[in-house]
């Protein structure tokens, strides 16, 4: 037994070693030539995409310095909550202060806070989150039914394929990203609403009632759908822990 | 007796008195004994229940969880699938629905299902070793045995073991079936779906046994070269020719190329080039263009660099590079008699309006495009390379070619490829040596998995190659042997065909490119399999001479064909006639003859009631509602009979319409019915008529 131990031991550390050298991500590998001050989103914020899938546009994030302007080649590190992986995950901004980054969303169906971040002179890691949108099976489904049912009227964006209805409605309707004013209704508002119409809340008669169109699973997945990309963001009330 | 001795007094030596054999053998037995409830005690999974226990051990709601907990292996059993699923065994708290917030694994909530966890398991859905129990063999392992978790973004494939058609829900593999067969792939692979049918080829790609009617050799050089140079938005997959490949294959395609025998019609080429060298009338020909609604099928970069347009036909960006004038003139009169299978209508345009449109599009040039193309006379041994290449690639999979027979089952069938071993995969550098990542990685680079494969490169975008490989992971084994009382059948093609003069009226007229009638058709234009039902006589005459559109908020509209008075006497009678509801019964409501008062009544429901204001115009100075048809003419156009019904239950008429079921009162249908049947429609309507 006496001579068993130390074998494991260094049986252990060896692994352990062959371990840490197999872990990515080491920042070490590239060398920033510059450094910025404050990191800003360009573009690739709360989007929605399938839960493990890659999102269809990439994040750009851009190095300033303390006057405002493009940094590049300051050094910008993405990490995020367990699942998710970028491609890259470090590099160096373009010519234009830019670092781009494609997005792959981990497993379960939730909002992903990423993080970008970079280095000042003085050494000190500034930071950016942004928000990504991850649809599950219900969520999908929700967005179905919202590209069905909902969108042309909750939705102002008009494109020429598909003409927004909103501008056109004398009370206008909550877009379901509007989380001041959805966050405050409950599920079981949210289905009234859906299932009666407007009238059922006193609201405007002009969002008619889905009650015999859409099914209870149905209902339900549009409201996790509009729980999901609601901004800001819907918060579960959790549960009281109690110490012992 | 010496014999006898030694052996004693071995045994006297080794353990004494035989009371001591008698201890030693207990203590031997004890510790086998142990060795089971140790090995259990230690296992991982006791491990995870007793980190689980001391979770909920800290909250408010610990009494119920402990309730609902119970300690061992659990095991979901299904015989009939060949489900053995110990994955709850870990995964304790998969249906703990207070647990929304806990993110640790593996005691997360399971995110909403549309199935019961114990109905039909977890590994039919997630793949992975059901009966194992331990992390690394229940996920990981790809030696021992074949199927590793799958990633998340091809959950959807699972569901299509059992959805053998569209599915809700499944947005992923309902495009990657409809691509499997629009996007060429099984031109060349066939893929059968478990109850035997085969995937049929939605797109036709065109025949080339004409093609030097049709357009140029350095052309085809050109494309074959790299189609999307051409066109940005063109189906065909660059197939990494050679120079000198494509040079063969261009001689091969022209030299066998017989003539189709187009009409030429000289006014028309005259017309053309008047138009080309003329901007005022490419600006004439550009309404006409419009006008005559090519763009609903056929796309054109601007200057932007944007497409705009539809996909039903090619990209017409540099048609005119492409095309030469004797041809496009005669495609424009009459597409069929080049191709007969085309999508394309049979406009009635006539001499002139042809010459006009052929010249607007030849304008469409790029002279970049071929300017680099510079190739000599063919040669006989270059002919011949070029049908050998022709056989090679598999041309003939996708064409139609004069001299090559039509290739089936040039790839590999890929009927099972969700269930192809492991060990069957070629491996690549850079490539995980997992099936999702093969197919993959196939679709993205198809030649990086060996110098010798044939399959051309494609230009998807990361979402389609995803709904691509979700609809190929879900041709697995497993589907092949489910239960078929557990699965729901695949829509079948349907091979509707109208009869008689109509019948050949709406197949030359390509109805069915845009509208679906009785299970056939596009998907572009309203679905008329119940528009006898739903219109008048009159409107429907009317509207075939002047397709004025009913939905201002659409930019694709039904264009004018030009037809003779005959011809809409016949559509107008065989749709009345053929294509009725047997719900809606037309004796049973009047179209006219309503009193103010029922009208009166409609009024106050239509606005305050049900405020269909919201997505529909009868007063076009007050409403604006642009989701429904306007109804400012609906009395002239809709039968009374078709409207109550609608009023009554929208989705029993028209499934999955935005509007929805009121479940309103007879008395408030008539009511409404009688309001709706009231709007004639402006005097401009009128005044069309004659």
């Amino acid at each position: 037994m006496k001579r068993i131990l130390p074998i494991c031991a260094i049986t252990a550390a060896i692994l352990a070693g062959v371990a840490c050298s197999h872990m990515p991500g080491s920042a070490s590998s590239v060398k920033p030539t510059a450094y910025g001050a404050a990191l800003v989103e360009s573009s690739g914020g709360k989007q929605t995409g399938g839960v493990g899938a890659v999102l269809a546009q990439p994040v750009v994030v851009q190095v300033n310095d303390d006057q405002g302007n493009a940094v590049p080649g300051a050094l910008v590190a993405m990490r995020g909550p367990a699942g998710v992986a970028f491609d890259p995950a470090a590099g160096l901004s373009d010519s234009s202060g830019q670092f781009t980054t494609n997005v792959t969303l981990g497993f379960g169906p939730a909002r992903y806070q990423l993080t970008a971040s970079t280095t000042t002179k003085a050494n000190k890691t500034v930071e950016l989150k942004i928000d990504e949108i991850g649809l599950g099976y219900q969520q999908t489904l929700g967005s179905q039914l919202n590209d069905q049912y909902c969108a042309r009227c909750h939705n102002a964006e008009s494109t020429p394929e598909r003409v927004s209805n909103y501008d056109n409605l004398e009370v206008k309707p909550h877009p379901f990203t509007e989380g001041d004013t959805l966050n405050k209704m409950s599920d079981a508002d949210l289905t009234s609403i859906i299932s009666f119409g407007g009238p059922a809340l006193n609201k405007s008669p002009l969002m008619p009632p889905y009650g015999y169109t859409l099914s209870k699973a149905q209902t339900q997945a549009l409201i996790s759908y509009i729980r999901m990309v609601s901004d800001p963001p819907y918060g579960v009330p959790g549960v009281v822990h109690v110490e012992k | 007796m010496d014999s006898q001795d030694k052996p004693v007094g071995l045994r006297k030596s080794l353990f004494g008195s035989s009371a001591l054999v008698f201890g030693w053998m207990s203590a031997l037995l004890l510790i086998l004994l142990a060795i089971a409830p140790t090995k259990n005690f230690f296992s991982e999974w006791h491990g995870y229940q007793n980190r689980y226990l001391k979770l909920i051990g800290a909250r408010g709601d610990a009494a119920v969880l402990r309730r609902h907990f119970e300690p061992g292996v659990h095991q979901i059993w299904n015989p009939d699938l060949g489900v053995v699923d110990r994955c709850t065994t870990c995964h304790v708290a998969l249906t703990e629905t207070t647990l929304g917030e806990v993110t640790e694994q593996p005691f997360s909530r399971h995110p909403a299902m549309p199935h019961k966890v114990d109905q039909f398991g977890c590994t039919m859905f997630h793949r992975g070793q059901g009966p194992a129990t331990s992390v690394q063999e229940a996920h990981m392992s790809t030696l021992a045995w074949e199927e590793p978790i799958l990633p998340a973004r091809y959950m959807e494939s699972s569901c299509g073991q059992c959805h053998r058609g569209d599915l809700q829900g499944t947005p992923q593999l309902n495009l990657g079936r409809k691509m499997l067969a629009s996007d060429g792939c099984v031109h060349c692979h066939t893929i059968k779906r478990p109850d035997g049918t085969t995937f049929a080829a939605t797109d036709d790609p065109p025949s080339l046994a004409h093609i030097a009617d049709k357009t140029t050799r350095e052309w085809v050089y050109a494309w074959l070269k790299d189609p999307q140079a051409y066109a940005t938005t063109a189906k065909m997959p660059n197939f990494k020719l050679t120079d000198n490949d494509a040079r063969d294959i261009s001689a091969f395609l022209i030299s066998s190329s017989k003539s189709a025998g187009l009409k030429s019609v000289s006014a028309s080429l005259d017309t053309a080039k008047k138009v080309q060298q003329d901007p005022a009338l490419q600006q004439k020909a550009s309404s006409l263009y419009g006008e005559s609604f090519c763009a609903s099928c056929h796309a054109v970069q601007n200057a932007a660099g944007n497409v705009v347009g539809g996909n039903l036909g090619p990209e017409l960006t540099r048609v005119g590079t492409k095309v030469k004038p004797e041809w496009l003139q005669a495609w424009i009169r009459d597409p069929a008699a080049y191709d007969a299978g085309t999508a394309m209508p049979h406009y009635r345009f006539n001499d002139q309006e042809i010459g006009m449109l052929t010249g607007f599009l030849l304008a469409k040039a790029d002279n970049d495009l071929l300017a680099n193309v510079h190739l000599d006379p063919a040669t006989p041994e270059q002919i011949a390379n070029g049908k050998h290449l022709v056989d090679e690639y598999g041309c003939s999979s996708c064409h139609e070619i004069n001299g090559v027979r039509h290739q089936e089952n040039f790839g590999p069938e890929l009927t099972r490829i969700g269930s192809k071993p492991v060990a069957q995969l070629p491996i690549a550098p850079g490539v995980q040596h997992t099936l999702p990542d093969y197919v993959a990685n196939k679709l993205k680079q198809p030649r990086a998995f060996g110098p010798s494969l044939k399959m051309p490169q494609y230009t998807f975008t990361a979402s389609q190659s995803d709904a691509l490989v979700n609809a190929l992971l879900a041709q697995t084994e497993r589907a092949h042997t489910m239960p078929a009382a557990l699965t729901t059948p695949a829509t079948m093609p349907s091979h509707y065909e109208p009869a008689g003069r109509a019948g050949q009226l709406m197949n030359d007229l390509r109805c069915f490119s845009c509208h679906a009638i009785n299970g056939r058709g596009g998907d572009m234009a309203p679905d008329l399999t119940l528009e006898g039902s739903s219109v008048q006589r009159a409107w429907l005459l009317q509207f075939f001479r002047n397709p004025n559109t009913l939905r201002p908020a659409l930019v694709r509209r039904m264009p004018k064909f030009n037809l003779t008075d005959s011809e809409i006497a016949a559509l107008t009678d065989y749709i009345l006639t053929v294509y009725q509801s047997p719900k809606v019964d037309q004796a049973s409501m009047p179209n006219t003859g309503y009193s103010p008062a029922e009208v009166e009544q409609g009024k106050q429901l239509f606005y305050s009631r049900y405020g269909c204001q919201s997505c529909h115009i009868v007063d076009t100075k007050k409403d604006k509602g642009y989701i429904g048809p306007t109804l400012t003419q609906a009395g002239s156009r809709l039968t009374a009979a078709w409207v109550y019904n609608w009023l009554i239950d929208p989705q029993a008429l028209r499934p999955g319409t935005a509007e929805p079921n009121r479940h309103m009162s007879d008395a408030d249908a008539r009511a409404l019915t009688a309001f709706v049947m009231a709007q004639k429609g402006s005097s401009k309507q009128e005044v069309a008529k004659k």
